[in-house]
């Protein structure tokens, strides 16, 4: 017997297969899938006839356990939905819920809720640049990247206590102040990244083979972004001005001068150029605030140890690395949330993938599924 | 036993023995310069690790390599299976025949050295294509497909280099190519035909499948290519052909253009062995210092470019020849 008449997926898909081309998987394992992903992928030779991403091999029911834990429990798993942007998913959880039950912040958790965050959004860009190249065939970048996302670690690691799966935002404030060691290393930091950022431009984004690898290749159009939602950098890159933090602002994002970069090219290039000014907007960001930093209290006294927030409901959207993330909060009066619903922006943001892929190369394909920045456990929850 | 000495068999019993040490002594010495120099690049402390300097590293690998349990997949082709990574490295022991150290140095002294050498290591390419058929996996026989047309692609442009030289020089041996340059560098062959190693050295970095040309075996695209179900002293034999490969290029290219054993002060043999393990260095840096191109650029590279300006230069250095 064949192995796909046992899988659902290969048999749907090998139903309309063509004679004279082959399916492959891509992953689970595959390299460049950046995690648990499986791609059915039809082709001709070289080139891709149809593909189909197969989700559910990370599946761990996030939003169910969002109703059985109560308000509290549920930090940590908001840091393991999104492991390299977990601040995010941190702020977008504890907003629904402060908005729930009408939980004053302090300004100052405010302006270190959006240093934080900001470092953490540079740390997923780095993360995602360097892995990115690990996809075009370029080793060393990634050794690059993470030197500086090393040092970046080591400063959240002094306040939030872990490296990856932070869970630092609490209701009302954060965890624990941050102090002036802190501010200092985070400025030294700034000034090293817009170097670092200059060496990363001349050693990768000028390179020749990285260009003719990336111009041009995996456009997305405006309406196949505006079909299927997708949100972030992969918006951006397709010329579709949309940020959370300009759109809707939350927090004191109102209070920072910066601006939101968009190019309109739409291919691998432009997401690539999005992410790379992102992260400088995000060291405008961060010493704009350090700038900034109010004295006060860094939690709300007066929030409740137990918490119970009156019947209703709440949502919540926070920009992350890759796009909208939202949270849906529903209350019936109880310790625990009726409902909880998570808006994951990769998973919009990986379904425009099946059409735009038609026709592509399969080194094209591999690039492009890398410029979506996926991760994988954002999409299974 | 003194009538033993002088045959031609003799010479070659310990020129073959000779060489095999030599092959063995180069994959040393090039996969623990590939971990430095890419360590040193990255700026990692890895080659640090085993040893001093990392300098023992290489034999644990060897060890593991050697100790891993030799693993067959289920559907595979045996005997091709196993066919491909003996080929890859049977070949090897013949380049290095006809490379002249030096004057003295040389195993075999043949007529037709330069073709010897481009014909054997063409062999290399079916191992890759059997390996890759052979494994009965799907991204294996992308990677075979893609080793031959590559090859193909990429065979032309370096015999229309080396035929410009043998057309300057008059002829295909490779130390009386040596013996006709000079000492100091503008008396090499690189000065008169710089077109010529700038063709023959890319074509080179193709032949042997070296970053940014290692498609073969891309391994974010194709898993790892040819070798994706290879373990072991399989993919290890892979390996010690495609360092020699780099040390062969190495050698034929300074042979052909940046004048051999030729030099000043130093034996001949010295400054042949500075001169192929620069290119050797250069080869590595670049291994690590470039993304991949994709597989329609790398062809496009070869028949729109390459192959054209190989036969310019061709054409220039006839109607060179022929005037002076």
């Amino acid at each position: 017997m064949e192995f796909w008449k046992e899988d659902f997926y290969s048999r749907k898909f090998a139903e309309k297969k063509r004679d004279d081309t082959i399916i492959v998987n891509m992953g689970p394992q595959h390299p460049a899938t950046h995690g648990v992903l499986r791609v059915l992928v039809e082709l001709y030779g070289e080139y891709i006839v149809r593909s189909e991403c197969v989700l559910g091999y990370l599946h761990r029911m996030q939003e169910k356990m969002g109703e059985v834990k109560t308000f509290p429990q549920f930090y940590p798993n908001t840091g393991r939905l999104d492991y390299a942007h977990a601040l995010a998913w941190n702020w977008a959880y504890v907003g629904a819920v402060e908005k729930l039950a009408g939980i004053e912040v302090p300004e100052r958790a405010e302006y270190i809720r959006v240093i934080t965050t900001e470092l953490n959004r540079i740390s997923s860009h780095l993360l995602w640049w360097g892995v990115y190249l690990l996809d075009l065939g370029a080793f060393t970048p990634v050794m690059y990247a993470f030197e500086d996302r090393e040092i970046l670690l080591d400063i959240l690691q002094k306040i939030t206590g872990s490296r990856l799966t932070y869970t630092y935002f609490r209701f009302g404030g954060v965890f624990q102040d941050i102090d002036s060691k802190f501010i200092e290393q985070t400025k030294t930091f700034c000034k090293r990244m817009r170097s670092r950022l200059n060496l990363y431009r001349d050693f990768v984004t000028e390179n020749i083979i990285f260009r003719k690898r990336v111009e041009g290749v995996g456009v997305f159009s405006k309406d196949l972004i505006t079909k299927y939602g997708a949100t972030g950098p992969v918006a951006r890159g397709s010329g579709i001005k949309y940020d959370v933090r300009k759109a809707e602002p939350y927090g004191v994002y109102d209070k920072f001068d910066f601006e939101i970069p968009v190019e309109e090219s739409g291919d691998c290039l432009a997401r690539y150029m999005v992410r790379m000014k992102e992260i400088e907007q995000s060291l405008n960001i961060i010493e704009q605030a350090l700038e900034g930093l109010p004295e006060g209290d860094f939690r709300n006294k007066k929030a409740p140890k137990i918490l119970k927030p009156p019947p209703g409901e709440a949502y919540f959207s926070v920009e992350s690395a890759r796009g909208k993330v939202g949270i849906y909060v529903v209350s019936d009066g109880g310790l625990n949330p009726y409902r909880v619903k998570l808006r994951s922006p990769t998973y919009s943001n990986l379904s425009l993938l099946n059409e735009a892929s038609e026709g592509m190369l399969l080194a094209d394909y591999v690039a492009t599924l890398g410029s979506l920045d996926l991760v994988i456990p954002e999409i299974d929850k | 036993m003194s009538g033993i000495i002088g045959t031609p068999l003799f010479k070659i019993i310990v020129g073959l023995v000779t060489v095999l040490m030599f092959i063995g002594l180069n994959a040393i010495l090039l996969g623990y310069g590939e971990r430095k120099i890419s360590g040193f690049i990255q700026r990692r402390l890895g080659p640090y690790a085993v040893g001093p300097h990392g300098i023992f590293q290489m034999m644990v690998d060897m060890v593991k390599l050697m100790t891993k349990q030799l693993v067959t997949p289920k559907q595979a082709d045996k005997y091709l299976y196993w066919a491909a990574p003996l080929i890859a490295f049977m070949a090897v022991p013949v380049l290095f025949i006809a490379i002249p150290f030096s004057p003295t140095f040389t195993v075999l002294d043949v007529n037709l050295g330069i073709v010897l050498i481009l014909a054997f290591a063409g062999l290399n390419v079916l191992a890759l294509c059997i390996g890759g058929w052979g494994s009965n996996n799907k991204w294996s026989l992308l990677g075979a497909a893609r080793s031959v047309s590559q090859f193909i692609a990429f065979e032309v442009p370096i015999l229309l280099v080396a035929l410009a030289i043998a057309m300057m020089t008059g002829t295909l041996n490779l130390s009386e190519i040596v013996n006709q340059q000079g000492n100091f560098p503008w008396q090499w062959n690189i000065v008169v035909q710089p077109l010529a190693f700038v063709i023959f050295f890319v074509a080179s970095l193709a032949e042997m499948n070296r970053v940014p040309f290692d498609l073969p075996e891309g391994e974010s695209e194709l898993t790892a290519g040819y070798n994706t179900e290879y373990g072991g002293m399989g993919f290890g034999l892979f390996v010690l052909a495609e360092y020699t490969h780099v040390v062969v290029a190495s050698s034929v290219m300074t042979a052909l253009f940046l004048g051999g054993w030729k030099g000043p002060f130093l034996p001949g043999i010295w400054w042949f062995l500075l001169k192929m393990y620069l290119l050797c260095f250069i080869i590595i840096w670049i291994r690590w210092a470039y993304p991949r191109v994709r597989f329609d650029q790398l062809l496009n590279l070869s028949w729109k470019y390459l192959i054209p300006a190989g036969i310019i230069n061709l054409l220039a250095t006839a109607f060179l020849v022929k005037l002076f």
